[in-house]
């Protein structure tokens, strides 16, 4: 009785949360003036450019999934399956990009290959061109960004599906007569096909949400989120309202059809298995081109943002014509502590993405745990009667797709759908003005971090026996001190790396903020777009790096968590 | 000896299946009760009912003279051995045992002198630091006992307390079980599916099918004197023969008609008892019966030999045992007569058959009698 009582407590909080906002959003794209009315979709309709946006999302997002998967799927066979001197090094720089927020990707990208960044000015001064060889702008460049900051889904996820390969499929292949190639195709590839369709999936929704590369280097190239925004910014409450529901159902569309595709579910397990032996490559040569290759991979990747750094070393109106700056000193930095309202944005986005992660983190565990209870109940009923095991109760699985449900939907539809909601005082409607007031952004954070937190409290929570719960009742020990005893210690590294994507998601994030940011709690991202604006690079460079580092520091200590895992303390599981 | 536990009608359903219907049981203070059951039968549930992790329907249970159904499992104060031991992985040995200890109030100095005495209690002392995925199984199994004992609980708890553990473990821990419990004299519920398991620990042994209890008893009186055919067909080896009833005596005494088969000159006729009131009260003359046989109750007679009730049959397997050799023979003409009069198992000294003889198999006089019972009756 009680965890349904919980259960239903939560799915309304969460309904309210991350579903009722759609709905309102729904709601206000269908009402007009006079009553219930499809003009704002007829108006959609008739606009070729809402057409052309809608077109380009889709299109980018499929060349996305291509050229990511081109240099991921390579990359990951290269570091899974060949031996040469810094694989496991390089192997863990290469998956770097995913621990950076993508507005850091972004400006670094601008610095090394924008009109005025590096790579340009050394072609101009090598080869005396009066203009930049190119400049960074449109579809192209919106395609290089996401190339290098996606290949890493294709990467990781290719990397262990091959590791759980059994390597005898392969030799029986070999032993049938096939040679290398046909075994690559007609055995490894399909059978990587569930790792494939994963880092596919989500390759697409992150190209079809992205929004810092295309704001940043679209220009009059205009996708679904940059769209969205302008009509917003514009005024145009309506056709941004539309715009919205239309990303979404695309959003879903997208997700279905790729679930449909790949056969999948949402909750595929990672199954252990044995991993093949990494095979040493033969040839001097190959191992000398194949430690090349990766080093200079490697290299490339890190250049964007040690451009970064070496950009917040340049003092303001230093750099002028020359190829590379004359003076570099930490001239930005002192600026940071001799004007206090430069911190402003820094403390803003720590306190706010704090607080969003906590929230989030009590939130998902709260409702991981009631679905679990809910399962649980459920599965020892049906245990007990012999029946099959069923999907769970409607309640469970209702709580468990609202966690879920800000992953598939773009982060700009949600920045809409909360200040459409939360812009008008109703609060027997269960809406109240939040736009304006400092507890917008947090409340959005927090939307958008549920998915994360809530998803590896679910995974960790399949990991504890619920017969330790009973124990510690059985011993005495009340709700608040087996929760504090042994369920949150055993949860603890999967709650920490379910923290730490949360919190950098939430401290670089760009997509939301734009929309419902205000001067006091403007936050890092938003005060690097405004000093690009004002052309201060060195302000804007010295932002990407604290938030690189604030990120980095997020990263590193859900690292520290899993070494502590592996070395034995906090083994989960049944102690059998 | 006072009953320290006093289970009334206790029941439970989950939607329409009714996983316990109106079990009432009382253990005395210090027993040992095995609850025995095959899966499916009740007997977690039952477990689960008495720590608090599942509401009863109806029904009470009384510890000590109070009511404790309406307790939640922590304040309950019954220690409990889980399946899987359950032991807090992030926890050291000391860790677990002190678990239970630290909401009693205890000050540090007595957390650690009762952890170290029930520690040594099941013979881990020294162990306090290790770390519970060091510990080999039987090990956990020890530290499973510990903790649960060093709240000094009123009542302790074991589900399937050797299940996990390889059998040539299990007797020896077995043993170290029972005298842990012994000698701290606490009064044991223990839900086991193995007869061997519950005829070593318990005082006495409750049988559990569908949900109802079938017969409490000592080993002793569930194998020779069963109380229905689930009992006598659950407990030990034995042979099933359908026949008639023929005449009642004296004392549950009857005399059954094999259903013989049809080339038989005339059908063999045993003697047998009839379980007490109410299963027995239905056997009239001419009820059909079902008459179940010990294994040790039968002998073997080379074929021509006469003797009376014999049935002839052929020794389809021999399996050598040492003091007794376990036969297996297949009735002549079974398949004809149907349901169950094909196989008979007869433990006899190793000379009394070879394999693929033809034999008769005969009822010993001084074996425990065959037991008699209404044929429909698959006791509800």
């Amino acid at each position: 009785m009680r965890v349904l009582l919980a259960g239903a407590a939560l799915a309304a909080v969460l309904a309210w949360l991350v579903g009722y906002p759609l709905l309102v959003t729904l709601l206000e794209a269908l009402r007009g003036p006079a009553g219930w009315t499809l003009e704002g979709f007829r108006a959609f309709a008739e606009r070729p450019d809402e057409w052309l946006a809608l077109w380009r999302s889709v299109w980018i997002s499929v060349a996305s999934v291509l050229l990511s998967a081109a240099v991921g799927v390579p990359l990951a066979f290269l570091f899974e399956r060949a031996e040469f001197p810094g694989r496991r090094v390089l192997g863990a720089l290469v998956a770097l990009p995913v621990a950076l927020p993508p507005l850091v990707g972004v400006i670094a990208f601008l610095f090394l290959y924008g009109e005025s960044g590096f790579v340009p000015r050394a072609i101009q001064a090598v080869t005396g061109l009066d203009d930049p060889p190119w400049r960074l702008v449109g579809a192209w460049a919106i395609l290089l960004v996401h190339t290098y900051s996606m290949y890493v889904y294709f990467y990781l996820f290719t990397r262990a599906g091959l590791a759980r390969l059994d390597p005898a499929h392969a030799e029986a292949a070999a032993s049938l007569g096939a040679g290398r190639l046909r075994t690559l195709l007609r055995v490894t590839l399909p059978m990587l096909r569930p790792a494939l369709a994963g880092a596919a999936m989500l390759t697409f929704m992150t190209s079809l949400a992205s929004f810092s590369a295309p704001y940043i280097f679209g220009g009059s190239f205009r996708v679904m989120t940059t769209q969205i925004t302008a009509s917003k910014l514009n005024g145009e409450d309506l056709a941004a309202q539309v715009e919205t529901v239309t990303l979404a159902l695309v959003a879903l569309a997208g997700l279905w059809l790729l679930t449909r595709m790949g056969g999948l579910s949402f909750r595929s397990g990672a199954v252990r298995g044995v991993a093949p032996a990494r095979r040493r490559i033969a040839s001097a040569g190959g191992r000398a081109a194949a430690a090349a290759g990766g080093w200079a991979f490697a290299v490339l990747l890190l250049l964007p943002h040690l451009t970064l750094v070496l950009i917040s070393l340049v003092p303001p109106g230093t750099w002028t014509a020359q190829a590379v700056p004359p003076v570099l000193d930490l001239s930005n930095y002192r600026a940071f502590l001799d004007h206090p309202e430069r911190l402003r944005p820094v403390v803003n986005s720590l306190w706010m993405a704090g607080a969003a992660t906590f929230a989030a983190l009590a939130l998902g565990l709260g409702a991981a745990r009631a679905a679990a209870g809910l399962k649980r109940r459920a599965a020892a009923r049906s245990a007990t009667r012999g029946g099959p095991a069923g999907r769970g109760p409607l309640l469970g699985r209702a709580l468990e797709g609202l966690l879920a449900l800000p992953w598939a939907i773009p982060g700009t539809v949600f920045a809409i759908a909360l200040a459409t909601t939360f812009s008008v005082a109703a609060p027997w409607a269960g809406r109240l003005v939040l736009v304006g007031t400092p507890w917008i952004l947090p409340l959005a954070y927090l939307v958008r971090s549920l998915p994360l937190t809530g998803r590896s409290a679910i995974a960790g929570l399949a990991q504890v026996d619920p017969a330790l719960e009973e124990a510690a009742a059985s011993l005495g020990a009340g709700r608040w001190r087996t929760l504090r005893r042994v369920v949150l210690p055993l949860l603890r590294p999967a709650l920490a790396a379910g923290a730490s994507l949360a919190f950098i998601t939430a401290v670089g994030d760009f997509v939301v903020s734009i929309v419902l940011y205000t001067l006091d709690t403007r936050p890092i991202s938003i005060e690097i777009l405004s000093s690009l604006r004002v052309q201060d690079l060195g302000a804007a460079a010295v932002y990407g790096v604290l938030l690189a580092v604030a990120s980095g520091a997020a990263f590193l200590l859900w690292g520290e968590e899993r070494r502590e895992r592996r070395s034995g303390a906090g083994a989960g599981g049944a102690g059998a | 000896m006072a009953a320290f536990l006093e289970i009334d009608r206790l029941s439970k359903r989950f939607g329409d299946l009714r996983v316990l219907d109106g079990v009432s049981l009382a253990v005395e203070e210090g027993e040992v009760l095995a609850l025995l059951g095959p899966s499916g039968s009740g007997k977690t549930t039952f477990l689960r009912l008495l720590a608090g992790f599942e509401t009863a329907d109806l029904g009470t249970i009384r510890a000590g003279g109070r009511a404790v159904e309406a307790l939640p499992p922590a304040r309950r104060g019954f220690g409990m051995v889980f399946q899987h031991y359950a032991l807090f992985p992030h926890l050291t040995v000391a860790g677990n045992a002190a678990f239970g200890l630290e909401t009693t109030g205890a000050s540090r100095e007595e957390i650690a002198e009762r952890v170290a005495e029930v520690l040594a209690l099941v013979d881990l002392a020294g162990f306090e630091g290790r770390r519970i995925e060091e510990l080999s199984g039987g090990q956990q199994q020890r530290v499973a006992l510990a903790r649960a004992l060093a709240p000094r609980p009123r009542l302790l708890l074991l589900d399937e307390p050797l299940s996990n553990l390889d059998p040539e473990l299990r007797e020896r821990t077995r043993r170290e079980l029972l005298e842990a419990i012994r000698r701290v004299g606490i009064t044991t519920v223990l839900v086991t599916h193995e007869q061997e398991e519950a005829f070593y620990l318990g005082d006495r042994v409750a049988i559990l099918w569908r949900g109802r209890l079938q017969q409490v008893g000592s080993p002793e009186a569930l194998y020779e004197r069963p109380a229905n055919r689930f009992v006598a067909g659950f407990i030990g080896r034995s042979s099933v023969l359908p026949g008639t009833v023929e005449a009642v005596g004296e004392g549950g005494r009857c005399r059954v008609r094999l259903a013989a088969p049809a080339a038989a000159r005339e059908a063999p006729v045993w003697e047998a008892l009839l379980p007490p009131e109410p299963e027995g009260a239905a056997a009239r003359p001419g009820a059909p019966v079902e008459l179940v046989v010990r294994p040790e109750s039968l002998r073997l007679l080379p074929r021509g030999e006469a003797a009376a009730g014999a049935l002839p049959g052929r020794v389809a397997v021999r399996r050598y045992g040492g003091p007794l050799t376990y036969y297996r023979v297949v009735l002549d003409g079974g398949a004809e007569a149907g349901e169950g009069v094909r196989v008979i198992v007869v433990l006899a000294p190793a000379g009394a058959a070879a394999g693929g003889e033809a034999v008769l198999v005969a009822p010993r006089a001084d074996g425990p009698p065959p037991r008699a019972f209404p044929a429909a009756g698959e006791a509800r």
